[in-house]
This record gives structure tokens, C-alpha cells and sequence, in this order.
């Protein structure tokens, strides 16, 4: 598999990522030599696997719906970039 | 009284020896006039130590105290902590004061424990040397040259050099025993499960695993104790009876089947390391243990299937640092992407976007079957050559790391040189068993070595069994670079 920097840049732009053209360029010689380790994979027979997501097979927790937090708006605003009245203010998305 | 072990501080404290006042004024002293050379702490908060400390002397005066009441702990800087300066060794959290504490810290809260500081990291625990902490590397206390080993870099540098009693780690790819395993000291990574990951940043959810460092085995047990338990809030958390993990420690070794896999005996150990590993299981050998020779096929594979597996959960878990409701947002922007783009681009590390571009790309429309699927498929193998070998053998060893500590700057070019650090270790990760490094000698340029003891899911009972029996037999463990 062959990278290119606008697959780099597409990915910056996908990760939410900033990235200028020398950065790309560099980030494009090291992710290729990454991604040479990660094509030994390709090697193995696993057709007939299953993928395995987790470590333990568990089953996921159901608990009854009721009320177990308190309201911490606050607190949790307290630590915001901007907040006012309650709210997260980010820029403006809908004219 | 730095060299103490926790059951020895817990006697004095219990005796009125000590109070955790003076035992926590001490070690806050020492982290002052030593922290400055190795970087060990990110933050230290001496009227909140100091505060738990006196809390802690009413429990003991009260008779309520239990084996860590009083006892300094440093915590890892990836456990917020209600109050304190949570970074996880990044500066898109260099403003983030935890408003609640993680499961971890509530337990030891409970305990009684003193958190002594907060340690220094990879940024977002990305990393084999404490190179990418944003907060700047930590020195390795037995040569200032070389590195602490990572992610938990600074957790095995303050216990190596005595600056906290115990620490705590968190290990996805060998983030504890790595770093245990080049700075002489124990640490170990539980069962996936056993210790909550509520308010233990996110790096690999299905690999994250929070666990003890320490100078022993012995120690690990009185941690271990404290610090696994059912979280509801962690959506991994396994219900199990409570287990006390220092119940096995005096069982001889007799008749002990140790495994050991030859392709961890392959090509790629220094030779340092093997001869130390090989005088260790003759240690072991005369402590009534068998070894027999296993094999696990697929291990080379562990290296590429982290790699993909990793930073996909990664570039996942990591979208939540947008600069909106906590954490650094940029000064100027054009438009909300703008600030989530600038944001981001400024708050990470390079080691961090490389990370989140790789699980980006593994994730995206077109490669998700050919790399996170076919990872995942690699996975069940390797999980499944354990599983097989289990059949043959009680438990597993062989080296932490392939090399003794590497010097600062040496591999922090070259990211896949840094990634083959944990070849050993990753496995352990990918199948969710428990694993440990405890010293066994030193190589190269005086630098430790450690012994790598695998053992099957839930048999950390056993496994601190093994490594205390061996500590009661040499005293590599009791050795300080300080």
C-alpha cells in the first residue's frame, strides 16, 4: 500500500487535524514506514477467524433507568474554554 | 525509612513510630530536592497531600486504618483526581483541574492513602521512554543518560528513586512493565477488567489497564488489594468475589511448570538480558520449578496488530478533545472546524497526531476489514497460542524488554525502532491476562533488567506468588540507585 500527502492531508482533514505541507510531508515518510510493520499482518490466513473486539466476553451491563447523577453543571463549566448562562459557547455554526 | 517496604511503613504508623504527617513531609522534601534533576512529578500539591496526611493520622488514632492508611502514593498523571492538575503528560490539559477523581483514587482515598503527587507520562500514555510528555522527559535514576522507559515513566522513576512509597501505572502496550523493567523495580498489569478505568484517561479501551509499581512483589499485593474492585461507572468492570492477592505469597515453588516461549528467546535479545533471564530461571529452577520449552506461533504478530488496534481506539477515544468544554482551545479561528482543527493541531504532540492519524486511516471507508478487522481476526490467534500453551506449562516467562534502557534521544526519531520496545509485552494487552516485571540483574552499562511473568486471567494471586518467592530467595529488588 502507497500513501501520498493528499491522503495525508484527507486524513488531517477526517481527524480534525491541522496540518501544513512540510508536516504532511514528514508525517507521510513515517506513517509509510508504520504502515510497512503493519502489512506483515497480511501474511496470515484468517478467513475462517472471527475478529476478536475485546478481552473478556462479557455481556454488556443493563441497570434500571433511574436517576443516579446529580447536577454538576457548574462544576463542569467552571473548567470551559467560554461559557455564559449555562451554555458551551463555541463560533457560530448556523447563520 | 525510603527503603521501607508498605507492610513495614504500615507497622510503624499502626505503632505511633511515625505519623503520615512527618512520613508525607518527608518524602514531599525529597521530591523537592530531587525532582528537579529526574522530572519524576508533574505536579505536586503539598496542602493537599498534607491535608489527606492529617485525615489519615485522626483514622490511625481512631483504630479505622487498613495496610495503606498514611502511606504516600504517587499517582500517574492520567487518574483525574478531584482538585488537582489532571494533564495526562499533554498541554491540551495543561489547564484541566480535575473536578472528580477516578475509581483508582477514590479506593485509595478510602484507604487511606496519601497521593503524593502526580507522575509524569507519554502524552496520553503514547509512548516507551516519558520522551513525548509534553511536561519533558524524566531521567532514569540509575543513569541519568538513559531513559525511564513509557508510558509510566515518571511512576517507575519516583519508586526507583524513592521519591513515593508505591505509584500507580496504567499499561496498554506495556506502559507498566516496561518502565518497571528498565528502572529495577516490580510492577504489574492486571487482568483486563479487575481495575476500574472511570476517570483513567482513554487511550485503548479495549487494552487500558491500570495497575501497581512498586519495589516488590509483596507490595504489589497490599496495592492490588486496594485497587481492583467492580466500578458500575466502567462499563468493563468485571463482578467478581473480592480476592486478597497476598493469600498465595509463602506457597513453595515446588513442581511449578514455568513456559517458555521460544520465539521470545529468539533473535533480538541482547545478550545482556538473555544471560541475566537465563540466571534467573535457574533461580527458579532451584526454587523447585520445572521450565519447558512452548511455543506461540503468532506472537511476532503482536507488534502490527497493536499498531492498528491502538490507535484506532485511540483516534476514537482522542475526539473528545475538541476545545469545547474542556482543555485547550486555540486563540483564533475562522469557524468551529477552524477551532476544532487549530485546537487540536496545538493541543497534541506529534507522537499523539501520528497515532490518531493511523487509527484514523485503519478506520476509514475502504481499509476498516483489510486492517482493523484483520487485526481483530489476528488477535483471536494470538490469544488462542496462549490459551494452548496454558496447556502445557502454569505460568510464562521471559524478558520485560529486548534491551536494557536506551539512552534519551536515542530512538525518539524513529518511531518504529521505539514501538519494537514493547514487542514483549503487547500480547499480554491484545489477550487481556495479567502480566508482571520484576528485576532480575543488570546489563549494559549498569541498567536493570527485568523478568516478564505472564500468567493466565486472573491468576495474579499466583503470579505475585512467583515473583515474591524468587525476592525472598535474591535481592535485586532491594537495590536502589539512590
Amino acid at each position: 500500500m502507497t500513501l501520498s500527502v493528499s491522503d495525508v492531508k484527507r486524513i488531517a482533514d477526517l481527524a480534525y487535524i491541522e496540518i501544513d505541507d512540510n508536516e504532511a510531508k514528514e508525517t507521510l515518510t513515517q506513517l509509510s514506514g508504520i504502515f510497512n510493520l503493519i502489512e506483515s499482518m497480511q501474511a496470515v490466513d484468517t478467513s475462517t477467524v472471527e475478529p476478536m473486539s475485546h478481552a473478556q466476553s462479557v455481556v454488556q451491563r443493563l441497570r434500571e433507568d433511574e436517576v443516579t447523577e446529580t447536577d454538576q453543571r457548574e462544576l463542569y463549566q467552571s473548567i470551559a474554554p467560554q461559557v455564559e448562562a449555562g451554555l458551551y459557547l463555541v463560533p457560530q455554526v448556523i447563520e | 525509612m525510603f527503603n521501607a517496604s508498605l507492610k513495614q511503613l504500615s507497622i510503624q504508623l499502626a505503632g505511633k513510630k511515625i505519623s503520615s504527617t512527618e512520613l508525607t513531609s518527608e518524602f514531599l522534601q525529597r521530591i523537592q530536592q530531587l525532582n528537579p534533576e529526574y522530572n519524576a512529578f508533574i505536579t505536586v500539591n503539598e496542602e493537599l497531600s498534607l491535608a489527606q496526611a492529617r485525615a489519615a493520622d485522626q483514622m490511625i488514632a481512631a483504630g479505622q486504618a487498613g495496610p495503606l492508611t498514611g502511606i504516600p502514593i504517587a499517582q500517574k498523571d492520567i487518574f483525574c483526581a478531584k482538585g488537582w492538575l489532571t494533564t495526562c503528560g499533554s498541554k491540551m490539559l495543561s489547564n484541566f483541574v480535575s473536578p472528580y477523581d477516578a475509581g483508582v483514587i477514590e479506593r485509595f482515598n478510602q484507604a487511606g492513602a496519601v497521593n503524593i503527587g502526580k507522575t509524569n507520562m507519554d502524552e496520553f500514555a503514547m509512548g516507551s521512554s516519558n520522551e513525548t510528555s509534553y511536561y519533558g522527559p524524566v531521567k532514569n535514576p540509575w543513569d541519568h543518560a538513559a531513559v525511564p522507559g513509557g508510558s509510566s515513566g515518571g511512576a517507575a522513576c519516583a519508586v526507583a528513586a524513592r521519591l513515593a512509597c508505591a505509584a500507580t501505572g496504567t499499561d496498554t502496550g506495556g506502559s507498566i512493565r516496561q518502565p518497571a523493567a528498565l528502572c529495577g523495580i516490580s510492577g504489574i498489569k492486571p487482568t483486563y477488567g479487575l481495575v476500574s478505568r472511570y476517570g483513567m484517561i482513554a487511550f485503548a479501551s479495549s487494552l487500558d489497564q491500570g495497575g501497581p509499581m512498586a519495589k516488590s512483589a509483596e507490595d504489589l499485593a497490599l496495592l492490588l488489594n486496594v485497587m481492583v474492585g467492580f466500578d458500575a461507572r466502567d462499563s468493563t468492570s468485571l463482578q467478581r468475589e473480592a480476592e486478597d492477592y497476598a493469600r498465595d505469597l509463602q506457597k513453595p515453588l515446588t513442581g511449578l511448570r514455568i513456559g517458555l516461549p521460544k520465539e521470545y528467546f529468539a533473535a533480538g535479545m541482547s545478550n545482556d538480558v538473555a544471560s541475566a533471564i537465563e540466571k534467573a530461571l535457574d533461580e527458579y529452577r532451584k526454587l523447585g520449578a520445572q521450565t519447558v520449552e512452548i511455543s506461540l506461533p503468532n506472537a511476532p504478530l503482536a507488534i502490527p496488530v497493536y499498531y492498528v488496534l491502538a490507535p484506532a481506539e485511540a483516534s476514537s477515544n482522542l475526539s473528545r478533545f475538541d476545545g469545547v468544554r474542556y482543555g485547550h482551545r486555540a486563540e483564533s479561528y475562522s469557524d468551529l472546524a477552524d477551532m476544532y482543527r487549530k485546537s487540536r493541531a496545538q493541543g497534541f504532540g506529534p507522537e499523539v497526531k501520528r497515532r490518531i492519524l493511523i487509527g484514523t486511516y485503519v478506520l476509514s471507508h475502504g481499509y476498516y476489514d483489510a486492517y482493523y478487522i484483520k487485526a481483530q481476526k489476528l488477535r483471536r490467534l494470538i490469544a488462542q497460542d496462549f490459551a494452548d500453551a496454558y496447556q502445557q506449562c502454569d505460568i510464562i516467562m521471559g524478558p520485560t524488554t529486548p534491551t536494557v534502557a536506551f539512552n534519551l534521544g536515542e530512538k525518539s526519531g524513529d518511531p518504529i525502532q521505539m514501538y519494537l520496545s514493547d514487542i514483549y509485552t503487547s500480547a499480554a494487552n491484545l489477550t487481556g491476562m495479567p502480566a508482571m516485571s520484576i528485576p532480575v540483574g543488570f546489563g549494559d552499562k549498569n541498567r536493570p533488567i527485568g523478568l516478564h511473568i505472564i500468567g493466565n486471567y486472573f491468576k495474579e494471586a499466583q503470579m505475585l506468588n512467583v515473583a515474591h518467592q524468587y525476592q525472598l530467595a535474591t535481592d535485586w529488588h532491594n537495590q536502589s540507585p539512590v
